[in-house]
């Protein structure tokens, strides 16, 4: 087996395992006095803790020069779409119980959730484009539409801060390498334009 | 090649010489701890709630609070939350920004010994021992319902004294136009204080009218047992019409004073939390509703009530006042 093959495996099972314990802590009553609020802050850390390590792939990509660690984006990002979907359908039907009323008033009028259900319906497009015919026939539009997942990841941190109280140490963890990963990219263009440009001069 | 410059250290980050210079102190105290709760789990049957407080497993039962009397001021028909929830789901930052955080770190407050400090505009000021505080008072049980601003909510038998008698006691001048409350500062006990999460100490006010009401309790305990460290040992304040954050807990310092105080929520987000912060289902938090709240141990969510249902009691207060103003 490759060892990319042998990795995506391991890391598919690992990314199993934080819905697998809020099951087992359903069982065994460990999900607090306020489960619908434990199992909401679960799901969405792991959603954006998900969110971020796709967005780590690339630049661990450019930096080890390991091309195949690319097969690894997808996957990891429809990890954040399950966690976002548990997320979302935790808020739909154990906090609001089908309340609609409710829950249109929340989303138009509360900033943070209406940032969480825009990231959602983000996701959501970049989940239904990942397939391989979706590539194909996208073709270069595809690269342009999934650029949303920066987007998406601005407004997840932003839904995150705004839902807390305080700035809260599992935030300023996503929040640090995000700004490090996106960063990264950014001077990664930069740089990449620059020589362009300068190759550019020196033809003329 | 992305070579970086090692981050530089924050100055928060750096800990203070004076903490620094305990670290001694903590570990004798770990190791002595850790002795005693040996020597304790063979000499005991309670040992196994004093090995669980070492392992950082919350502060468990209390000792048991004798005489305390019922009270006809109690809510009644209402189901009292589990003792297990009410001190295992908890907001007191100074032990962490997680509910779970409390019952996980509060072992490392000592309750006892502790003083309350008094002082302001009162003819009687001074530092006194918490027994010397509390002594003079006879306890009563007070059932209240708890209304977190985060729009859940629990009904909590407290074990306290009216903050009125208190108040009597120290003899307020006619100056004192509001009473704050310190909660006790000592980052060695309480290792939020040792984060910018919050300005330290906390800081909670009532205008002397509402300090005088009769609903308003220092509370001393829970379910007729003291007050466990994760619920604000040893002496917190209870004002069951304001939302719980008003609570303000582990005192040891009361200002009779003539300025509105600077309560610590309103001074990190001004435009979210005011001074009285009285439970209305009319005026939402601008990040969410509180039309509704959920009720620690139900499923589906109720409605809120104005002044959480002790409008008969507190509305006076504040009449002719804006209740927009009041959130």
């Amino acid at each position: 087996m490759k060892p990319i093959v042998l990795l995506k495996r391991v890391i598919f099972a690992a990314a199993l395992i934080p819905a697998a314990a809020l099951i087992a802590d359903a069982f065994h009553g460990n999900l607090t006095a306020n489960p619908i609020e434990y199992i909401t802050h679960t799901t969405g850390d792991w959603a954006i803790r998900f969110l971020v390590i796709t967005l780590a792939v690339t630049p661990i990509r450019r930096l080890t020069g390991w091309n195949p660690v690319i097969r690894l984006r997808r996957m990891l990002g429809l990890f954040s779409f399950f966690y976002a979907t548990l997320h979302f359908l935790t808020w739909f039907v154990l906090d609001w119980f089908f309340d609609f009323r409710q829950m249109a008033k929340d989303v138009a009028m509360r900033p943070f959730i209406t940032l969480g259900m825009a990231t959602y319906l983000m996701l959501l497009a970049l989940a239904v484009t990942s397939t391989q015919g979706s590539m194909r026939r996208l073709g270069h539009r595809w690269t342009q539409l999934h650029r949303l997942i920066y987007v998406a990841a601005g407004t997840a941190l932003f839904h995150f801060w705004l839902a807390r109280k305080t700035v809260v140490p599992q935030f300023q963890v996503v929040l640090v390498a995000a700004v490090v990963l996106l960063g990264f990219r950014a001077w990664w263009t930069l740089r990449t334009r620059t020589r362009a440009h300068a190759r550019e001069s020196v033809a003329h | 090649m992305l070579i970086r410059n090692a981050p530089d250290i924050r100055f928060s980050e750096i800990t203070p010489k004076s903490l620094y210079l305990r670290r001694r102190e903590f570990l004798q105290t770990a190791a002595g701890a850790a002795i005693g709760a040996a020597a304790a789990a063979v000499a005991s049957p309670f040992a196994a709630s004093v090995a669980a407080q070492q392992k950082g497993q919350g502060t468990g039962h209390g000792s048991k609070l004798a005489n305390v009397k019922k009270s006809p001021l109690s809510t009644t028909g209402e189901k009292l939350t589990t003792f297990d929830d009410i001190t295992s789901y908890n907001n007191f930052y100074e032990f962490g920004p997680y509910k779970e955080d409390p019952k996980e770190n509060a072992w490392k407050l000592k309750p006892r010994p502790w003083t309350i400090t008094v002082e302001g505009y009162a003819a009687k000021k001074g530092t006194f021992g918490f027994d010397e505080f509390v002594q003079p008072y006879a306890l009563e049980e007070r059932v209240y319902r708890m209304r977190c601003v985060e729009a859940w909510s629990m009904v909590i038998p407290w074990v306290g004294i009216p903050l009125k008698d208190i108040i009597a006691t120290y003899q307020p001048t006619s100056q004192a136009k509001y009473v704050e409350f310190v909660t006790a500062f000592n980052p060695a006990q309480m290792p939020g204080q040792s984060t910018r999460m919050l300005p330290w100490p906390y800081v909670e006010g009532l205008r002397m009218d509402e300090a005088m009401n009769p609903l308003a309790i220092l509370a001393v305990g829970l379910y007729d047992e003291t007050l466990p460290n994760q619920d604000g040992a040893p002496i917190r304040l209870v004002v069951p019409w304001k939302y719980g954050f008003k609570g303000v807990k582990s005192i040891n310092k009361i200002r009779f004073v003539d300025y509105q105080p600077k309560n610590t929520w309103q001074v990190m987000t001004p435009n979210e939390y005011g001074f009285f912060a009285n439970v209305n289902p009319n005026v939402d938090h601008p990040r969410w509703s509180q039309a509704s709240e959920r009720r620690i141990g139900e499923f589906l969510r109720r409605k809120t009530l104005p002044f959480n249902g002790y409008a008969d009691q507190v509305a006076s207060l504040y009449a002719g006042m804006d209740p927009k103003k009041l959130y």
